[in-house]
């Protein structure tokens, strides 16, 4: 059709080397120019504006109806701040487990023959292995005094003409991400050692530790993609009321030659928008509820001697936060307009 | 301006639309039209009459695809419809200019961009070629210092005009018109005619339904006139 009328329009087509805006009663509307069609250059920076065209178009209507939108985007926002906050949160209890697991000890009781040099040069060899963080010697004489000052036997003790104790290497494991079985690896190596009589470990609280946080990380991915789907009906389901609404302008924008595309561009950043106002809702809401719960935490730690702090989401999480976010709302909106738009023809 | 037009129109006799033994049924097998045959002229302009239900608003939707054909061939500027698939509709529709009995305008925006959007649509126009084409087209209209007002400002035969100028502004090739006149009082009808009898005579083909028989007459264009479907008279126009 375009080829076609076009070869013939020749002789009506008005040349003009710039055309001015023809005076009243001036009918020359055959004239048909194709502007940068067959440059390529020219044809991005359209699609571009296009683009930029149907971004503000959909911002501006979100802005004009400030009360709906903020609706909607508070919804996401406060769906999304939940597995955000938990997520956050076990952040932080991981923090504090960080330190428990680094005060993890295995404590390699030595056999009597083992001298001081003996022990000292097993320490340290154990030093250089990648999983050992630390060694230290306890020599027979100073664990017994350890213990007659802590244990108060010390008078019972002094009847002794022998010192009963072993000599000690106290190991501190290097904790990596395999965690637990990291460090129960690490104990079964030491027992093996000829110097060794008994390698301790309390290994059941850490695997608590562990497993606790598992379910707790769990437990966050399950409500993430819970919710997270939630956040893709809320998005569909306000895109779709926007269809409808618009149900007249479709029409008229097929009638007038608007592609699918065309008509569906707004649509897809209207949920763009919406996913990225929630995420960034989402993400203030986490920040400031950390900022509240600061300063309580901070009072209970010093009364543990600690100085443990909260940590927020940060920035990084923050735009990660609101990537997600905006790809669920587009996500969302693709699926609404996908059902829905293909309805609308005119009649 | 126009001398430099007038010459060409008598040489742009090639074919914008013809129908060929063209029919449409409904699937509840009422047949709408029968047996359709004509032909308009690239330039011609053409009145299609006849009674409520006898098949005007149908032939119009088969032109601009609203609908299909169930029967025989189309060509619009040469191309025959039944080609034409569904993707490629948009673009098919951007050589028509359309102008409805309500104007259906977006209610939301300006006149200015009411007019703008076909431009915008197409999508190969920039900023500043968008701005003086919707003027040129506005000023046609008589409009051009409606621009900044909303539809809602305007009286319906104002409204009616803005519609007439988003039709023309992207310069399409065949101009269909369905009761343009249909809300108007005779005084406001008669310019909106004046408006399209200028617009064929600078080249673009105009086809427009009507049933008002006074008017039609005094435009002393040609007449296709349908009667239960079928075409009555599709011949010269009237003395």
């Amino acid at each position: 059709m375009i080829g076609a009328s076009r070869t013939r329009r020749p002789q009506v087509t008005r040349r003009q080397p710039r055309p001015e805006p023809p005076p009243l009663g001036d009918v020359s509307v055959v004239e048909r120019s194709t502007p940068s069609r067959n440059n390529p250059r020219a044809s991005l920076r359209l699609y571009l504006q296009r683009h930029v065209q149907a971004m503000l178009y959909s911002l501006g209507r979100i802005c004009r109806q400030p009360a709906s939108s903020l609706m909607t985007i508070a919804v996401i926002g406060i769906a999304l701040a939940l597995p955000a906050g938990m997520y956050v949160a076990l952040q932080n209890v991981q923090g504090i487990s960080a330190g428990w697991e680094s005060a993890t000890q295995i404590s390699l009781f030595l056999k009597k023959g083992v001298d001081e040099n003996a022990a000292h040069a097993l320490a340290t060899e154990l030093e250089k292995s990648a999983e050992v963080a630390k060694v230290s010697y306890v020599s027979p004489d100073k664990a017994l005094d350890d213990f007659k000052r802590m244990s108060g036997f010390g008078d019972a003790l002094d009847v002794l003409d022998e010192n009963p104790l072993p000599a000690v290497l106290v190991v501190r494991p290097a904790v990596e991400k395999d965690g637990a079985a990291g460090v129960e690896r690490l104990l079964d190596r030491l027992k093996q050692r000829p110097e060794v009589d008994i390698a301790q470990l309390d290994m059941e609280w850490v695997k608590r530790l562990f497993a606790i946080i598992q379910i707790g990380q769990r437990g966050v991915l399950v409500l993430a993609v819970l919710l997270a789907l939630a956040v893709l009906l809320v998005v569909g389901n306000t895109i779709r009321l926007a269809i409808n609404s618009r149900r007249e302008e479709i029409e008229i924008k097929k009638l007038i030659g608007a592609t699918d595309a065309f008509i569906r561009r707004p649509f897809l950043y209207f949920g763009l928008w919406f996913g990225l106002f929630g995420g960034l809702l989402a993400w203030l809401l986490v920040s400031s509820s950390l900022i509240a719960l600061n300063d309580p935490v901070r009072k209970l730690a010093v009364l543990y001697d600690s100085s443990y702090k909260l940590a927020g989401p940060g920035v990084a999480n923050g735009v990660v936060l609101m990537a997600i976010s905006g790809l669920l709302g587009l996500l969302g909106a693709w699926l609404a307009v996908r059902r829905h738009l293909a309805e609308i023809e005119p009649t | 301006m126009a001398s430099g037009i007038m010459p060409c129109v008598t040489t742009a006799m090639a074919e914008m639309v013809r129908f060929d033994n063209v029919g449409k049924r409904y699937e509840s097998g009422v047949d709408a039209l029968s047996g359709i045959t004509f032909s308009l002229d690239a330039g011609e302009i053409a009145f299609l009459t006849g009674r409520s239900g006898a098949g005007k608003s149908t032939l119009l939707k088969l032109i601009t695809l609203i609908d299909r054909a169930t029967r025989g061939q189309i060509y619009i500027g040469g191309k025959n419809l039944t080609s034409v698939k569904r993707r490629q509709i948009p673009y098919f529709r951007r050589d028509i200019g359309i102008v409805f009995q309500q104007p259906k305008l977006l209610a939301d925006r300006t006149v200015f961009d009411n007019v703008a959007l076909p431009l915008i649509i197409s999508g190969s126009f920039h900023h500043a070629e968008i701005g003086r084409r919707v003027r040129a087209s506005l000023d046609k209209v008589g409009l051009l210092d409606k621009e900044r007002a909303f539809p809602t400002q305007l009286s319906g035969g104002e409204q009616q005009r803005v519609g007439i100028a988003r039709a023309v502004v992207n310069r399409p090739p065949l101009l269909v018109a369905d009761e343009p006149t249909g809300n108007l009082d005779p005084a406001l009808s008669a310019e909106i005619m004046n408006l399209f009898d200028q617009f064929s005579r600078v080249g673009t083909t105009v086809l427009i339904a009507s049933h008002d028989l006074t008017l039609i007459s005094r435009m002393g264009r040609r007449v296709l006139t349908l009667q239960g479907g079928a075409l009555m008279t599709s011949s010269a126009a009237l003395p």
